[in-house]
């Protein structure tokens, strides 16, 4: 302590009578006319103590510029200045000093830094709306589509090495993922399935009332929920809650250089991140779907008994023989496109993060997105193709 | 000196973690104009200490007070009248990785609510320029940037409020030896212009020899020794020996005042950034 102050005498602390404490409050800024033609400037000149009155400021430092023609700035008696007030002066003065000025010596490298040019950027042309945008929105959905065969081909090229070398499944990624993307997602898809189940079965059983077609209600509810709802709001809720999950963990990885660091280590993104992904997902899809179906049966079976008054046995002893087996096995196949085709966008859009934040919440939005359009797509051209099938 | 003003009053702080207990009993004071360095082996509470001094952690025990103002229990407007006059580096820089160099530095700015447009401009290419950053970095996304150039502009981002405190957390870690003494001739060229209060902590001796004023020693979850340098670097204590083994010669007073007056040099590299001279040329 007590040589600090022989080796580096603290420069700049005003030695004037009213010398500040650091943390008081801000004194009020003045600018005062002292007789004809001067100037007194006084008080804090600080960002803080100018707050919201900058305008006010300049504009009367410049009027005083003005009228005042050859004036005297008396800066001698500031308790306070700091970059935001010497600004505010020399933006007042017209961006060069006054020519009769008395400052405080301390004063002088603040304002010595805005006699220099301060070039300030340019920014970069920006593009208009019109062609030019329209084309980039192609090339980046090219780039996307590319990128996504890229990652198929390669994620195809993996999957023979490892059914060649079993030992490089990951068997405990894949059981976790199973786990996370399957077994938690149960009690959601069941409040959702059995709700919209409820829902479809009331609605359903007062149109065909009116027509006294009530047995008709198995038939359509069974087929609708087997092959379409059941598997496709299965995949829904599963794409908004594990495809975001796995966009993020990918994408922080990607933040925080880990993906760098497997790569370094010569260990396969694909083998080690998205196919145990993909192939978890493919496997825990069609069985959520299953249950999601289930408890929208037993929705539509409890609406249905009470609007009704159809007997869950006889609903249940019914539905075999109204739905064909083969619609349940086409629903099977695909919830497990379904699942591949969530976890691969998933990943897809996981690895394209940029490591900044912005881009991170970007992607997962678009992976959500993307994986709930795409599979409301392929639902729909399953549907063309297999349209005598089962029905 | 020594009746110079208190800034920051750390009074017998205790800290735990988990039942793990970081510091028993701390002290440490920090006045006006100072630049103190805070030293210490890994894990021995330096970064909790600054997270402490920051209010960005709370004390089991004991009190931090910044400006007079106590931390954690105080009202928001005292905790405003602290917040807009410190500035603080972070180890990583975290600058906000979303917005570009320019809206990072002009962001406590723009917080603000009540400085116009065409006065943050100019501001904040000043502070770009004492930094010495050239101007066309500041249309620069973080990612772009370098290491020393993140350092910059993270240093620029804590000075543009024009705060009386700065922290400093390591802040040449990472840096090769040459942007490492870029930094430290940028900080002492701005602690004479600003007359700034500063806290580091830092591992690097060339960093401590360069610019503070006293050193505190941090182990055995307290501060055991603060004071100037050559005080410091003679304690018979094995962590500070190890610390400045080789570097006691360069301890002595007068030696410390050449290395300090090569560094202050400004005919040859100078303290002027070259970007700076550079443009004073053309």
């Amino acid at each position: 302590m007590s040589d600090a102050g022989a080796i580096f005498p603290p420069h700049h602390l005003p030695d004037h009578p009213q010398a500040w404490s650091a943390g008081s409050p801000d004194a009020e800024p003045l600018l005062q006319a002292n007789g004809p033609r001067e100037w007194r400037v006084s008080g804090d000149w600080t960002l803080l103590a100018l707050r919201g009155r900058y305008d006010e400021f300049r504009q009367r430092i410049a009027s005083a510029v003005t009228e005042g023609g050859d004036a005297l700035w008396d800066l001698r008696t500031l308790r306070r200045l700091d970059t935001a007030g010497a600004l505010t002066l020399w933006q007042g003065w017209g961006k060069k000093p006054p020519s009769r000025l008395l400052w405080q010596p301390e004063h002088v490298t603040l304002f010595a830094q805005f006699m220099q040019p301060a070039a300030l950027p340019k920014r970069g042309p920006r593009l208009g709306p019109g062609l030019e945008r329209a084309s980039l929105g192609l090339l980046a959905f090219a780039r996307h589509g590319v990128d996504i065969v890229a990652l198929i081909g390669r994620l195809l090229l993996d999957l023979v090495a490892v059914l060649r070398h079993p030992s490089l499944i990951g068997w405990r990624e894949i059981s976790a993922n199973v786990y996370r993307t399957g077994a938690q997602a149960l009690p959601i898809t069941a409040l959702v399935g059995f709700l919209v189940g409820l829902t479809l079965s009331y609605l359903i059983s007062r149109q065909l009332k009116t027509y006294g077609a009530d047995i008709f209600v198995i038939n359509i509810l069974g087929l609708a929920v087997l092959r379409e709802l059941g598997p496709l709001l299965a995949a829904i809720i599963v794409a908004g809650r594990s495809g975001s999950a796995m966009t993020a963990q990918i994408g922080v990885m990607r933040v925080t250089q880990e993906l760098d660091a497997l790569s370094v280590m010569g260990i396969s993104h694909t083998v080690r991140l998205v196919l145990p992904k993909v192939v978890a997902l493919a496997i825990s899809l069609p069985l959520v779907a299953l249950w999601t179906s289930a408890l929208m049966l037993l929705g539509g079976m409890a609406a249905a008994g009470a609007q009704l008054k159809l007997d869950p046995v006889q609903f249940l002893h019914l539905l075999p023989s109204v739905v064909e087996p083969v619609n349940l096995w086409l629903g099977w196949i695909k919830s497990m496109l379904f699942g591949g085709l969530i976890a691969l966008l998933a990943c897809h859009f996981g690895l394209r993060v940029k490591p900044n934040t912005e881009s991170l919440g970007q992607s997962v939005t678009q992976s959500v997105v993307t994986a709930i359009t795409l599979v409301i797509v392929v639902d729909a051209v399953f549907a063309v193709l297999f349209s005598n099938v089962g029905i | 000196m020594d009746t110079a003003e208190v800034i920051i009053e750390v009074d017998n702080v205790t800290t735990a973690f988990g039942g793990h207990v970081i510091h028993r009993n701390l002290n440490l004071t920090v006045h006006r104009g100072e630049v103190v360095a805070l030293i210490g082996g890994s894990g021995s509470g330096k970064t909790t200490l600054l997270r402490l001094l920051l209010g960005l952690e709370v004390p089991q025990a004991g009190s931090v007070k910044i400006f007079g103002h106590p931390l954690g229990r105080c009202a928001v407007r005292d905790l405003e009248r602290v917040r807009y006059r410190w500035g603080v580096l972070f180890q990583a820089g975290a600058l906000f990785s979303a917005l570009s160099v320019f809206d990072n530095v002009a962001l406590p700015l723009r917080e603000l609510k009540s400085v116009p447009p065409d006065l943050i401009k100019p501001l904040v290419m000043l502070k770009l320029a004492q930094v010495g950053l050239k101007p066309d970095d500041a249309l620069k996304q973080p990612s772009e940037l370098s290491g020393g150039m993140i350092k910059r502009v993270s240093l620029a981002r804590a000075l543009i409020l024009d705060p009386q405190l700065l922290f400093l957390d390591e802040p040449t870690a990472g840096l090769d030896p040459d942007s490492a003494k870029q930094f430290v001739k940028l900080l002492r060229k701005l602690r004479q212009e600003l007359g700034l209060t500063v806290v580091m902590v830092t591992h690097d001796v060339d960093t401590l020899f360069a610019v503070v004023d006293r050193v505190a020693v941090l182990a055995e979850q307290h501060i055991i020794a603060s004071g100037p340098l050559a005080e410091v670097a003679r304690l018979p204590h094995h962590f500070v020996r190890n610390f400045f083994l080789g570097h006691i010669q360069r301890c002595e007073e007068d030696d410390l005042r050449r290395f300090r007056l090569s560094l202050d040099d400004t005919s040859d590299e100078g303290g002027v950034p070259a970007v700076l001279r550079e443009e004073q040329t053309v």
